[in-house]
């Protein structure tokens, strides 16, 4: 019990890494649902299939399954990658095939009069996008957003195994260097949950500043 | 590094072996998977609050909390207090925990959908409270909700191969031993990850078909 502070200190440092891959995974999630979103909603017909292509693909394998394809049959075509970047890669492009459909579900929730408002005001398809879809389908995304982000970091525990140091590696290392069991798992399921919480909290809050002078116009 | 098919002809009643152990904790995890769903659903629904308050936070606990590192608490941790689990059973329990916290919201929201006026009618037809739920309740209850389960449970089967952590000699598990053993990654893992995507493919059409006939109750 009196080295409990040591392991405790290792555990932190899993901590840490986990944060990292979560915020790094996020950003590339949320670049790859944005252009597969609306690229699954352009007019040209490549650009569509690419997007389906890519969504149906990595929703249709689980994290686990890419991220040992992108860490163990990658560097046999020569791009070697190390643990981190492959777990950031595998994570992000899994959760932005998620996130995808929910960008684009929610630029097609948009009712049809915003559109027909945008042609009337003579603004261009990128134009119409940028100043009045998108604004008020990010309100509608946000949500989802939060809930896909959780999802982001409940699947980093996996790469713990391609031997990357987070959070259920260093439980891992505890368990094996004291033999102790329920005090890493119980503390780093805590840790876990506490992280969700923070970001179910953040993007709440996030939704409310952005909601903030839309009353009247959301329906 | 070239794809060698007599390597795959080589390793396929291997992968083959770990299918069936995949489809039968898919097949036992989604049972209970159900099962567990329902008793949430119905104790969140409890006039006790300690009951529905305490269900709901453990509920929310799990789902908040990733999957591979329950199934290590699972297998690691219970064996101190004295249960003993087969990595199998430890496997279908974890799988089915974590994806009873997502059907119980399936459930709250087939339950909550039928309309009032079918509780009042039962009420005035002097049904008792069991006649209301198997007679007019359930039946009605149960149909939209069958896209939404299917969907979690396609989705539990992606996430069996985090049940090779736990020694459970599943398809990545068997995938992971062959390319130990010829050190040869690009076919096995290739491999695991087509048969999930081709089955996924598959269970997306299936999806559709079982939306389109459950989708919608005539009301």
């Amino acid at each position: 019990m009196t080295q409990w502070s040591g392991y405790l200190g290792l555990i932190l440092q899993g901590a840490l890494v986990t944060i990292e891959l979560t915020l790094m995974g996020s950003v590339l999630a949320l670049i790859m649902a944005f252009l597969a979103g609306i690229g699954r909603l352009s007019r040209f017909f490549v650009l569509r299939a690419l997007a389906t292509a890519y969504i149906e693909f990595f929703r249709g394998t689980s994290i686990f399954v890419q991220l040992f394809w992108v860490y163990f049959v990658l560097p046999l075509a020569g791009i070697s990658l190390t643990p981190l970047q492959a777990g950031v890669l595998a994570l992000g492009l899994n959760v932005g095939a998620y996130a995808a459909e929910v960008v684009r579900g929610a630029i097609q929730s948009i009712g049809r009069e915003q559109y027909e408002a945008c042609i009337a005001l003579n603004l261009g398809r990128w134009q119409g996008m940028r100043h009045v879809i998108l604004p008020q389908a990010l309100l509608v995304m946000l949500p989802t957003f939060g809930n896909n982000a959780i999802e982001l970091l409940k699947a980093t525990s996996v790469v713990s195994l391609i031997s990357l140091a987070d959070l259920t590696f260093q439980a891992q290392v505890v368990r094996s260097q004291t033999g102790n069991t329920l005090m890493p798992f119980t503390t780093i399921l805590v840790i876990y949950f506490v992280l969700a919480l923070i970001i179910s909290w953040g993007v709440r809050s996030l939704e409310r500043r952005m909601a903030r002078g839309l009353d009247g116009v959301r329906v | 590094m070239d794809w060698d098919w007599n390597f795959v002809r080589e390793i396929l009643p291997t992968l083959i072996q770990g299918v069936k152990i995949t489809i039968l904790a898919t097949l036992l995890g989604s049972v209970l998977a159900a099962i567990v769903g329902l008793a949430i659903a119905l104790a969140r629904r409890s006039p006790n609050r300690a009951v529905s308050r305490s269900v709901g936070f453990l509920a929310e606990f799990i789902r908040g909390t990733p999957l591979l590192v329950q199934l290590y608490f699972i297998f690691y941790v219970l064996p101190d207090f004295g249960i003993l689990l087969p990595p199998l059973v430890a496997g279908v329990i974890g799988l089915g925990l974590h994806y009873g916290t997502y059907t119980a919201e399936v459930y709250r929201a087939g339950i909550d959908n039928v309309p009032r006026g079918q509780w009042e009618a039962a009420k005035a037809c002097n049904l008792s409270a069991g006649q209301t739920w198997t007679h007019i309740i359930i039946p009605q209850a149960i149909p939209p909700m069958i896209p939404a389960l299917a969907n979690y449970f396609i989705a539990m089967f992606k996430e069996t191969p985090l049940l090779s952590a736990i020694t459970v000699l599943e398809l990545m598990n068997q995938a992971k031993s062959v390319a130990n053993t010829y050190y040869r990654y690009i076919e096995p893992m290739t491999l695991v990850g087509a048969f999930f995507l081709v089955i996924s493919l598959f269970s997306v059409v299936l999806l559709r078909w079982l939306e389109h006939r459950y989708g919608k109750i005539e009301r």
